[in-house]
């Protein structure tokens, strides 16, 4: 250390100089080439998926595999809903979906809210258990609420897959995290002016959640409108959403054009893309808020 | 207790109530507030209550009997766990979806690793902006999408995969019809999905690094691959915590991708634990067995669950 602290820069060997240079250079290039590979492994497949989805049935599989969309057979889509009911399978998905994401917004933002602003015997210890339930996959309740849905006569239909996802203790959780942010003298000069106590819930921190809902909204659209397995145990036939729609596609092309196959991908993945574009923002917040607070 | 609270009892039935609540007072305004709070949290209790944590005491019911639809359950004790062990399908799709979950995590986690510390040293933001959004883009897609799709790419004789890998002078390689292979081709079309998670966490965590710990480095003359290796991977390991808890909890139940592209096969060499369920509960409609093995799969994820609660509470999360 001492020696190095001495020694001018003027003294570095012209061999040294190079090194460092190199290695600088190296530091910077390697990485970005890294990260310029990797974008290629990424998006590759999903622009052969755009692009052979508007070729003609012969050219699918073409040779060498061509990424630009240079054919437009967009007959191809025409074909996807004449395979499979398509459009039904969009309705289905949507009305599913919304009613979800809708049955999900109202029942966490009072949740949230009772957890974040409400005293009460036993908060704590039901804010606990209900975190607790998050621990609960999927897969190890499906068999007795499958039993209650038929009891209750809903099998194959949109409630039986709109109901039991629509608690969550997630969405209680995050909004409750929201709620947790607003400052309590907005909601003292709000009753020193007289609202009662719905009217602090409805006026005053419901809009200012919004954000909140916002994130659980999309994270709830994305997640539900890509459900395949509920689905399937669920529900049959013309009540099947659009992700069981492309599994039936492809069982039914395997000697067909995979290009209409790919149509019907491409349709399913538009609301995605659109989130995509548009709720980017609410969407990494959401996938870091539930990630790294808890 | 005070003379109001004695009036209103004095009142008596509803209007007593009415008063007891609706009084004027802090006490009152407290009792509605309370009351709120039951009223807001029901619906959420109660279905959580009805369909998550009922449900789950019930499946462990359900696992001691032997149950089809045509005859009415019986009581078997253990047996269905006896059965289970000697089962070759249940062994096997064990074995397979460890095997996925090893794979899958080890490579979503060390390559999101990898481009959240690339992407982190970029200054230009619209290439920033580049990466993030193409790493961030599959996550976002169905698992049955995903699957479709590559299957095609991953498809032996036209798969656009083998056509550049025959170009280096690879032989056509048997990605999903190999019963070696076929694990490891699901578990990185898994990977290159969930990429997008584990990227995003490190470079959140890569963000909130304390700038006094990297100077300190920066003075002890830490640099490059030193300075990497020593300071910074062990100040985002509690991010490579998080990121390998969730990601094996995820893995443990992987269904979609498998069903769609294999069928559980060549063989049984793709059949995942949660295929084998889904087949016994509801292709055989034997709940009870198919219950026993949810309540395996449910124990593998509470366990794993357990560490990752364990760490919050322990705020490793929050540094």
């Amino acid at each position: 250390m001492a020696s190095n602290a001495t020694r001018m820069p003027g003294d570095i060997s012209a061999a040294e100089h190079r090194r460092q240079i190199l290695s600088h250079q190296l530091g910077r290039w390697v990485p970005l080439f890294i990260l310029a590979v990797m974008s290629v492994v990424i998006l590759a497949p999903i622009m052969w998926t755009i692009s052979t989805s508007l070729r003609s049935g012969v050219d699918s599989f073409t040779v060498p595999p061509k990424w630009l969309p240079t054919d437009l057979a967009v007959e191809n889509y025409a074909k996807v809903f004449e395979t499979v009911p398509f459009a039904r399978q969009i309705l289905n998905s949507a009305i599913i979906t919304w009613g979800t994401v809708l049955g999900q917004l109202i029942t966490a933002a009072l949740a949230g809210y009772a957890f974040a602003r409400l005293e009460f015997k036993g908060r704590d210890l039901l804010f606990w258990v209900v975190l607790a339930t998050m621990m609960i996959p999927i897969q190890a309740t499906v068999i007795p609420v499958f039993i209650l849905i038929r009891n209750l006569g809903l099998y194959d239909t949109y409630w039986s897959l709109i109901l039991p996802a629509t608690p969550t203790a997630f969405g209680a959780f995050l909004l409750r995290q929201y709620y947790l942010t607003i400052p309590i003298e907005l909601e003292e000069s709000a009753l020193i002016d007289g609202a009662n106590q719905w009217q602090l819930f409805r006026q005053v921190y419901l809009p200012l959640v919004k954000p909140g809902l916002a994130v659980l909204a999309i994270l709830s659209f994305n997640f539900h409108w890509n459900e395949f397995f509920r689905p399937l145990i669920f529900l049959q036939h013309e009540n099947y959403p659009i992700t069981i729609g492309i599994f039936q596609l492809q069982g039914y092309m395997m000697t067909g054009s995979i290009s209409v196959v790919l149509a019907g991908v491409v349709v399913s993945l538009v609301p995605v893309i659109i989130i995509f574009l548009f709720g980017q923002r609410y969407l990494i917040e959401g996938i870091m808020r539930g990630a790294i607070k808890g | 207790m005070s003379g109001k609270s004695l009036s209103s009892n004095n009142i008596g039935g509803i209007g007593g109530l009415y008063h007891w609540l609706f009084q004027d007072t802090m006490e009152g305004l407290r009792r509605r507030r309370a009351l709120l709070g039951y009223l807001f949290l029901l619906p959420t209790l109660l279905g959580i209550f009805i369909f998550t944590a009922g449900p789950i005491f019930v499946s462990f019911g359900l696992s001691l009997y032997r149950w089809n639809i045509f005859k009415p359950p019986d009581f078997i004790a253990l047996d269905n766990f006896e059965r289970l062990l000697a089962d070759r399908r249940v062994i096997v799709g064990l074995g397979n979806t460890l095997k996925f979950t090893v794979l899958a995590v080890a490579s979503q986690v060390s390559l999101g690793l990898i481009l959240a510390l690339a992407v982190h040293r970029i200054n230009r933001i619209w290439l920033r902006y580049y990466f993030r959004t193409a790493y961030f883009l599959p996550l976002l897609m169905s698992g049955a999408s995903v699957a479709v799709f590559m299957g095609y790419i991953f498809h032996k004789e036209f798969g656009p995969l083998n056509y550049y890998l025959t170009l280096l002078g690879l032989p056509q390689i048997p990605w999903l019809t190999n019963s070696d292979l076929v694990m490891i081709s699901i578990a990185i079309i898994s990977a290159w999905r969930n990429l997008g998670f584990t990227f995003l966490i490190f470079l959140g965590g890569l963000a909130n690094l304390s700038q006094e710990v990297l100077d300190a480095a920066d003075v002890d003359g830490a640099q490059g691959l030193r300075r990497l290796w020593s300071v910074v991977i062990p100040l985002l390991s509690p991010q490579i915590l998080f990121a390998t808890v969730t990601g094996v909890i995820g893995a443990l139940q992987v269904f979609d991708e498998p069903y769609i592209m294999t069928r559980g096969g060549p063989g049984n060499a793709s059949r995942t634990l949660v295929m084998v369920m889904y087949e016994h509960a509801f292709k055989d409609i034997e709940f009870g067995y198919g219950s026993a093995i949810a309540i395996v799969v449910f124990l593998m994820i509470l366990a794993m669950s357990a560490v990752q609660m364990w760490l919050w509470r322990n705020r490793v999360f929050y540094q």
